[in-house]
């Protein structure tokens, strides 16, 4: 993030800021000394940015600002959310017994699994299916459409149709299990604390993979044909192609995806909610989950808002700094937006 | 996995070419079948009664019972979630473009002191989901006399969605020539004329594709609707869904049958807006 600066390339001519193109020129039209036509200009801009401008900054200010600021003032409060503003001064004892949590130190390794596990193999397999989609093979637009439906279903349903998909007596695990005579494998998936988290990751698997291929389909069109084909006629193919020409061009994409999938993994929190609420025995719990938990039932509103705090940190430290180190060689990267104005 | 080019019909091809051929089919086949498998588990399931679907949890029924379908189809728990999941989504959106367009006009098309500043802040906004500030929004709106009241649910979902919404805007509106405007001008067009006469005709699709992201997160959203909604008469699809697999955890089938229904208007939905969802996604990804 830089400091603001005057004029983008993109915006209009130096020459009339403050104000816009179309209303200092519509001005120009009327009569008047050079001073006192740029004054009226200057103040007519002044107006119209704020009249578009207001809605949209009282909306988020009131809305997604004010409550991250009121959670980080909580946070430092030992709070039962009722009455007022909290009164019972804490300090930051509420993050010292964060990192005394075992629950919430559980939550940074889990999520840290998710992460690798996602990473690991949900998107290889991706890029791998979007790879093979974008040949022409039968039924490809069928493909397509199949491995992306699960993203448009909201995590809800997702999550309630497989709990009954894990349900040890009707679920279609364990029958599909036995009927490959694998019966010894069969299992309480969303009952057992050292398979949970591994049920949930195959969960957000089936959810998300299909998103992540998009973003690589879309990806991959936009190499230029060119370039493949000249990689073909200097003799690279197969792997070699993939290796040393479709892999750096799909850079800007896969470091995209990463990013999500990483947010994504650090924010869980619907698909765990239906799906198991954290447990059993906190095997699946994620930060989100505990912090709900805190704050709704339990009502340690301050120290549930201790646990945003830190979402919250965590989230844009990794962004800030993937940003920096990661996408800065990416003309056109995630949050491009903060990028923009260097 | 493969690295061959999109010219797999080349004259040149390999003898294993047939084979690997097979075996990227099957491994395609074999992943659908794991996303497909569960839906189909679903559809069947709601057309048997419990019995059936444990002493047969895949396969079809016999005989098909329909009664946990149409049961749904006659109760009210079914389609008042559908009405305000409409009501919700449709005042969202409707909300947050509006809203978005006068903002990503402004960002897009105008030099300003602090204009990089605000933006920034907006787009840090990407980072926030609801869950950093689900607990200070329940506060602020229990302060407000929000909770039990749809806009408890609207305005919030509409300020959560202004990033993405205002960085694709922005984005779309730079891309439109300033000679468009220079001659909107000459014909004496102002600021707010060129604004709504031209520039939010030229972007349609735009405004079409962050429409479809605005509805499809509203219609999925779930934390916000289960703390502000306690009232039953007011859930949406998502709190309904959860909060009749809770009341029926027993009945499977009837469970299975109403996440099925559940499912078709999201589905049918993705069916009509397909282009602009995946368009939408993939701008929103690369650009914001």
């Amino acid at each position: 993030m830089s400091a603001p600066k005057g004029v983008s390339e993109l915006s209009p001519p130096a020459g009339e800021r403050p104000g816009d193109a179309a209303a200092s020129r519509a001005a120009t039209k009327e009569a008047g000394t050079p001073d006192r036509r740029r004054r009226r200009e200057r103040r007519r801009g002044w107006v119209t940015i704020t009249l578009f401008l207001l809605p949209a900054l009282v909306l988020f200010c009131l809305l997604v600002l004010a409550p991250i600021v009121i959670a980080a003032y909580t946070s430092l409060f030992k709070w039962n959310g009722l009455g007022g503003l909290p009164t019972d001064f804490v300090g930051l004892d509420n993050f010292v017994r964060l990192f005394e949590d075992k629950v919430f130190l559980g939550d940074l390794q889990r999520g840290l699994i998710l992460i690798v596990l996602s990473l690991v193999i949900q998107l290889p397999l991706a890029l791998a299916i979007a790879l093979l989609l974008n040949q022409r093979m039968r039924g490809r637009a069928l493909y397509r459409v199949v491995f992306f439906a699960p993203y448009v279903l909201s995590e809800v349903i997702t999550a309630v149709l497989f709990t009954m998909v894990f349900s040890p007596t009707r679920g279609l695990a364990n029958h599909i299990l036995s009927l490959v005579g694998l019966d010894n494998l069969a299992a309480t998936w969303l009952a057992d604390p050292s398979l949970v988290l591994y049920s949930l990751f195959l969960v957000m698997t089936w959810k998300y993979f299909g998103f992540h291929m998009i973003l690589y389909l879309a990806g991959r069109q936009g190499i230029p044909k060119e370039l493949t084909e000249a990689a073909e006629i200097d003799g690279a193919s197969g792997w070699k192609a993939f290796w040393y020409v479709t892999l750096p061009l799909l850079g800007p994409t896969i470091r995209i995806s990463v990013f999500l999938a990483v947010i994504g993994a650090i924010q869980l929190f619907d698909l765990v909610w239906v799906l198991t609420e954290g447990g059993p025995i906190h095997g699946s719990e994620t930060m989100a989950v505990t912090m709900f938990q805190q704050g709704f039932k339990r009502y340690q509103v301050g120290y549930a808002n201790a646990i945003s705090v830190v979402m919250v940190l965590i989230s844009l430290v990794f962004a800030l700094g993937y940003q920096r180190y990661v996408l800065r060689r990416d003309t056109e990267g995630a949050i491009t937006v903060m990028r923009d104005q260097r | 996995m493969t690295g061959r080019s999109a010219r797999a019909k080349a004259p040149g091809r390999r003898p294993g070419a047939r084979f690997r051929g097979l075996i990227l089919h099957a491994i395609v086949i074999v992943l659908g079948a794991f996303i497909v498998v569960p839906i189909v588990y679903g559809v069947l399931g709601g057309f048997k009664d419990n019995a059936q679907l444990t002493a047969n949890p895949f396969g079809l029924p016999s005989p098909w019972v329909f009664s946990n379908y149409t049961d749904l189809f006659v109760s009210s728990s079914f389609w008042r979630p559908l009405g305000n999941s409409v009501l919700i989504g449709v005042s969202t959106t409707l909300l947050v473009v509006s809203v978005s367009a006068l903002a990503a006009f402004v960002f897009a098309r105008f030099a300003f002191r602090g204009r990089e500043l605000i933006f920034t802040l907006f787009s840090v906004g990407l980072m926030f989901p609801f869950a950093v500030a689900i607990l200070p929004l329940f506060i602020l709106l229990r302060t407000f006399g929000l909770l039990d009241n749809p806009l408890g649910v609207i305005l919030p979902q509409a300020a959560f969605g202004l990033p993405v919404t205002i960085i694709v805007l922005r984005t779309f509106f730079r891309s439109i020539p300033r000679e468009v405007e220079e001659a909107a001008t000459l014909d004496g067009c102002t600021a707010y004329g060129f604004f709504w006469r031209i520039l939010l005709p030229m972007a349609r699709p735009a405004l079409a594709t962050v429409s479809v992201l605005a509805i499809v997160a509203s219609w999925n959203n779930f934390m916000l609707p289960l703390v502000v909604f306690n009232d039953p008469d007011l859930w949406t699809i998502p709190v309904g869904v959860q909060q009749f697999q809770g009341q029926y955890s027993d009945d499977t089938a009837r469970v299975l049958a109403y996440v099925v229904l559940a499912m078709l208007p999201a589905l049918g939905f993705y069916s009509i807006a397909e282009r602009h969802l995946i368009g939408g996604l993939a701008a929103g990804a690369t650009k914001g």
